[in-house]
């Protein structure tokens, strides 16, 4: 198998428990290069326990993930997002002190390099670098809609909002795999709608995206491939009309009057 | 805006300037000095613990550092003072990394007792080492510090050197603040595992900003070794400590003019209040837990705060988090 053809990212007979639990038990599973991968499943399926473990925020008990070919499990969160993995929270976490155009500034850190001296001395290269900084930032700020908040305060932004402006921060670094925590949760309808643009907006420009999400009509409409967890374990893995029809998850998950 | 801030500065230089001209009175000038070093000081701890939000309740061990490596080397060995100061800059240095690494690893509550402790530590031996530090007593006889034909030993001329330095040092982190390691400092004080999923090293920059912090500390320490030409343990126990946490917290957190501002008040403050007598040390505890009430931020991030609060809050329609 090329590169090329290769999945970006491969997680392999990944387990992990928190005492007695076993949040998540042998779970494998693969993200093409280009596609938007949905992992859904009810309440402490183990959804967040496995964008912990790729993020690198957790280390799995047993199992291996590789991200481009490269075994990254159990390395600290900031060295997997030195290769081209961002994220989002679930709970919302952004620098609420900031300004909205600084939370995305941050979100260049990995691709800038200035050092303590020569940025605090404002050295000319320093300058072209902040130049460039906030002109990419201001550029992730334009993509999300969230460029005439600029100059905000991120802590006074309404929730849909913070939701946006976390995914500019994340898209900021130029992730290769973006992963979306339940990035609809507390979001109205239009925000919803807008979400689901913006989510296939990023698609078409090449990034590939796993989302963590409850939102079923959200997921059906933007996810090409879904993976649903039940228990801590896969149950079920295909593309959203097969996930639609599966019995298991049917009974698991969506419930029996779910089918429209 | 460059501009803007531009002028600041300048203008802030003019009235340091200015000042010693219409102010020639000794005491006033010494009383300015020791505001100098304070606020290096405290800018440095503001950075640690305004900005990037990790306490040290041991900053004036990194103070004591400074002085006593001035005063031993240039006393007792007749070391060049300059290097003396630049040997104090890398003991200084050296000891927060190796305190730093194990310390930074805790956080709140349990960071504050660790620096405590090697706060306590570095001053008994102060205390103890009596054969380089001279002991309870102190040591004295530390030379000026000088150039080739002009030595630092009067208050004005003191001044200039210390406002020189102070001057420097705000301008530096000022920079510092504005620039890209200053953004990540204040991104890990608001959401560590934001700034580590963006691939920021937060123990690293922890461990960084807290030996940067050790090395203003360090140079103030040498500065007043060779102001006062004495050093003794007391100015560098365990309460001086919380006051330098206090001008930080009074003046405002993560705002480099308000360390200026809080070392200027909290040196000031008690000079004024020798009047009261007895009562100094209450006025003085009413003052502070009157800001904390009212401005728990400080007096510059505290105005800052509430600026903010109703004008984004008109502009936004509502306010979350």
């Amino acid at each position: 198998m090329s590169v090329a053809e290769a999945p970006l990212l491969m997680v392999s007979e990944v387990s992990r428990a928190f005492g007695g639990l076993k949040a998540l038990e042998g779970v494998s599973f693969a993200v093409p290069r280009g596609v938007i991968k949905a992992v859904i499943g009810p309440n402490g399926a183990g959804k967040t326990t496995l964008f912990h473990l790729i993020s690198g925020f957790l280390k799995p008990d047993r199992g291996r993930i590789l991200f481009q070919g490269q075994e990254i499990q159990g390395r600290p969160a900031h060295a997997v997002a030195a290769l081209g993995i961002a994220r989002t929270f679930q709970l919302v976490q952004l620098f609420d002190h900031m300004t909205v155009l600084e939370n995305v500034m941050v979100g260049r850190h990995r691709l800038s390099r200035a050092g303590l001296l020569a940025g605090a001395l404002h050295l000319p290269w320093t300058r072209r670098e902040e130049a460039a900084i906030r002109e990419q930032a201001y550029g992730a700020l334009e993509l999300v809609g969230l460029s005439s908040r600029a100059a905000q305060p991120a802590g006074f932004l309404p929730l849909g909002l913070k939701r946006l402006l976390e995914i500019a921060r994340a898209l900021a670094s130029e992730p290769t795999l973006l992963l979306l925590d339940e990035p609809a949760s507390g979001l109205d309808q239009a925000e919803t709608e807008r979400l689901g643009e913006l989510i296939l907006t990023l698609k078409a420009r090449g990034l590939t995206l796993l989302l963590v999400e409850h939102d079923m009509s959200l997921t059906m409409e933007v996810a090409d491939e879904i993976a649903v967890l039940n228990y801590g374990r896969l149950i079920a893995e295909g593309p959203p009309r097969a996930i639609q029809r599966h019995p298991e998850v049917i009974a698991a998950y969506l419930g029996s009057d779910w089918q429209e | 805006m460059r501009g803007a801030r531009l002028a600041l500065w300048g203008g802030f230089a003019l009235v340091l300037a200015l000042l010693p001209l219409g102010w020639r009175n000794d005491y006033y000038l010494s009383l300015l000095n020791f505001i100098g070093i304070h606020t290096i000081l405290v800018v440095g701890l503001n950075l640690l613990m305004g900005y990037a939000g990790q306490i040290s309740l041991g900053h004036a061990a990194f103070f004591g550092v400074g002085a006593y490596t001035s005063g031993i080397l240039t006393a007792t060995y007749g070391v060049n003072p300059w290097l003396a100061l630049v040997a104090g800059l890398a003991l200084a240095a050296g000891l927060a990394f190796l305190i730093g690494v194990p310390a930074l690893k805790l956080r709140g509550y349990y960071l504050a007792m660790a620096t405590l402790g090697f706060g306590v530590i570095v001053y008994i031996f102060f205390v103890q080492a009596q054969r380089f530090t001279g002991g309870p007593s102190g040591l004295s006889g530390i030379p000026a510090l000088s150039l080739p034909g002009f030595t630092f030993h009067t208050p004005l001329r003191l001044y200039g050197l210390i406002w020189t330095a102070t001057l420097g040092i705000l301008a530096l982190s000022a920079g510092l603040v504005d620039s890209r390691l200053g953004r990540a400092l204040r991104a890990l004080h608001d959401s560590e595992v934001a700034a580590e999923s963006l691939g920021i090293h937060t123990q690293r920059l922890k461990l960084l900003i807290f030996v940067w912090s050790a090395l203003y500390a360090s140079l103030a320490g040498s500065l007043y070794a060779h102001t006062l030409n004495f050093v003794a343990p007391s100015s560098f126990d365990i309460m001086f400590s919380i006051k330098l946490v206090t001008m930080v917290v009074v003046g405002g957190m993560a705002s480099i003019w308000g360390s200026l501002l809080g070392a200027g008040v909290l040196t000031v403050l008690p000079e004024l209040l020798v009047v009261f007598h007895d009562f100094e040390v209450v006025l003085f505890g009413a003052i502070l837990m009157v800001v904390m009430i009212f401005l728990p931020r400080g007096l510059v991030r505290g105005l800052l705060d509430l600026w903010e609060y109703r004008h984004f809050r008109r502009e936004s329609g509502g306010v979350s988090g």
